[in-house]
């Protein structure tokens, strides 16, 4: 079970109180009615599935009911950050290859 | 009158002089009955406090404005720390999320708290009086902690869980909002549509302490 941090409610609770809601930051395009199919299917359907640190939407369903962002190792599940909606990670691939 | 003084209220309250009757959602259970016949000793104390007022606000934290007309209805200023409630006379605020609390208040007041909330605020905000969907179940006693550790994940010890913290959790396979009152007493805030489930699910989980059910 992963102890998480809820931003929200600022407290570690169990990984049960939470959903995963899939990939973060996906930003839907401003004029949808200008996009290719292909930049529209990948918008809607094609999704990252990285072997290490992913940026993930979780949310708090049977807490507050609140959304925020996890950055977490896909090979250890360690969770590397949490962070709110609206805020970039400080965590990226390239700050931890630099290490 | 702005629009938001124009939303329609109701009083929801069983008029009692009609010849309406307010049920709690554990009346199938007559816990009158099984107080009178049960045990009179035990380490777990179950009592429902059922058909209070319900009220979920929900507002801008950051919005002065709102923030102090809900505290001039309510009398208290609303707890805006995570997880923290305030109780003044009858009226008890539960801090749910950042933008959300809980009040509860004794039924016959809750449609005069609903009618000045709605006169004293104004702009964006929402007031839903869900009396009907929830009840509270009270539980003390000195094995009280043991039992709530059977059904929920939060860590009750007292320096995780002092007096007057409020958390939403899941409790057995529902949920509840749990909140401490006491050393070893505690409010479960459930459902209706769960009341039966989890009045079977602590009477199971009480029985190894022994369960006395007061009314």
């Amino acid at each position: 079970m992963l102890h998480i941090y809820c931003p929200h409610c600022c407290e570690y609770r169990e990984e049960e109180e939470f959903h995963v809601k899939g990939q973060a930051h996906l930003a839907r395009p401003l004029d949808p009615e200008a996009c290719s199919d292909k930049e529209w299917g990948e918008y809607l359907y094609f999704r990252k599935n990285p072997r290490g640190l992913h940026h993930e939407l979780w949310v708090h369903a049977a807490g507050c009911r609140k959304f925020f962002n996890v950055t977490r190792d896909t090979v250890s599940y360690e969770i590397k950050e949490v962070y709110l909606i609206g805020e970039k990670p400080s965590v990226v691939a390239a700050s931890v290859s630099a290490k | 009158m702005s629009d938001t003084n124009s939303v329609a209220i109701m009083n929801q309250v069983p008029d009692a002089a009609a010849g309406v009757r307010a049920e709690s959602p554990l009346h199938h259970a007559d816990l009158a009955t099984v107080a009178h016949k049960g045990n009179k000793i035990g380490g777990v104390h179950f009592r429902e406090v059922g058909l209070m007022g319900h009220l979920t606000l929900r507002c801008d934290p950051n919005n002065a404005e709102l923030i102090g007309a809900a505290a001039r209805v309510l009398g208290v200023e609303l707890p805006l720390t995570p997880l923290s409630s305030v109780e003044s006379g009858g009226t008890i605020v539960r801090w749910i999320a950042p933008d959300e609390w809980l009040i509860t208040v004794p039924n016959d007041q809750s449609f005069d708290l609903e009618t000045r909330f709605r006169a004293e605020m104004s702009g964006h905000y929402s007031l839903v009086n869900g009396s009907g969907g929830l009840t509270i179940y009270q539980v003390s006693g000195e094995n009280v902690v043991d039992m709530l550790k059977k059904s929920t994940p939060v860590d009750l010890h007292d320096s995780e869980f002092p007096v007057g913290k409020v958390v939403s959790t899941v409790f057995a396979k529902s949920g509840a909002v749990i909140r401490r009152t006491g050393a070893n007493e505690f409010e479960l805030l459930v459902r209706r549509s769960f009341a039966d489930y989890l009045w079977l699910w602590i009477q199971s989980a009480s029985a190894e302490f022994g369960l006395v059910v007061e009314a």
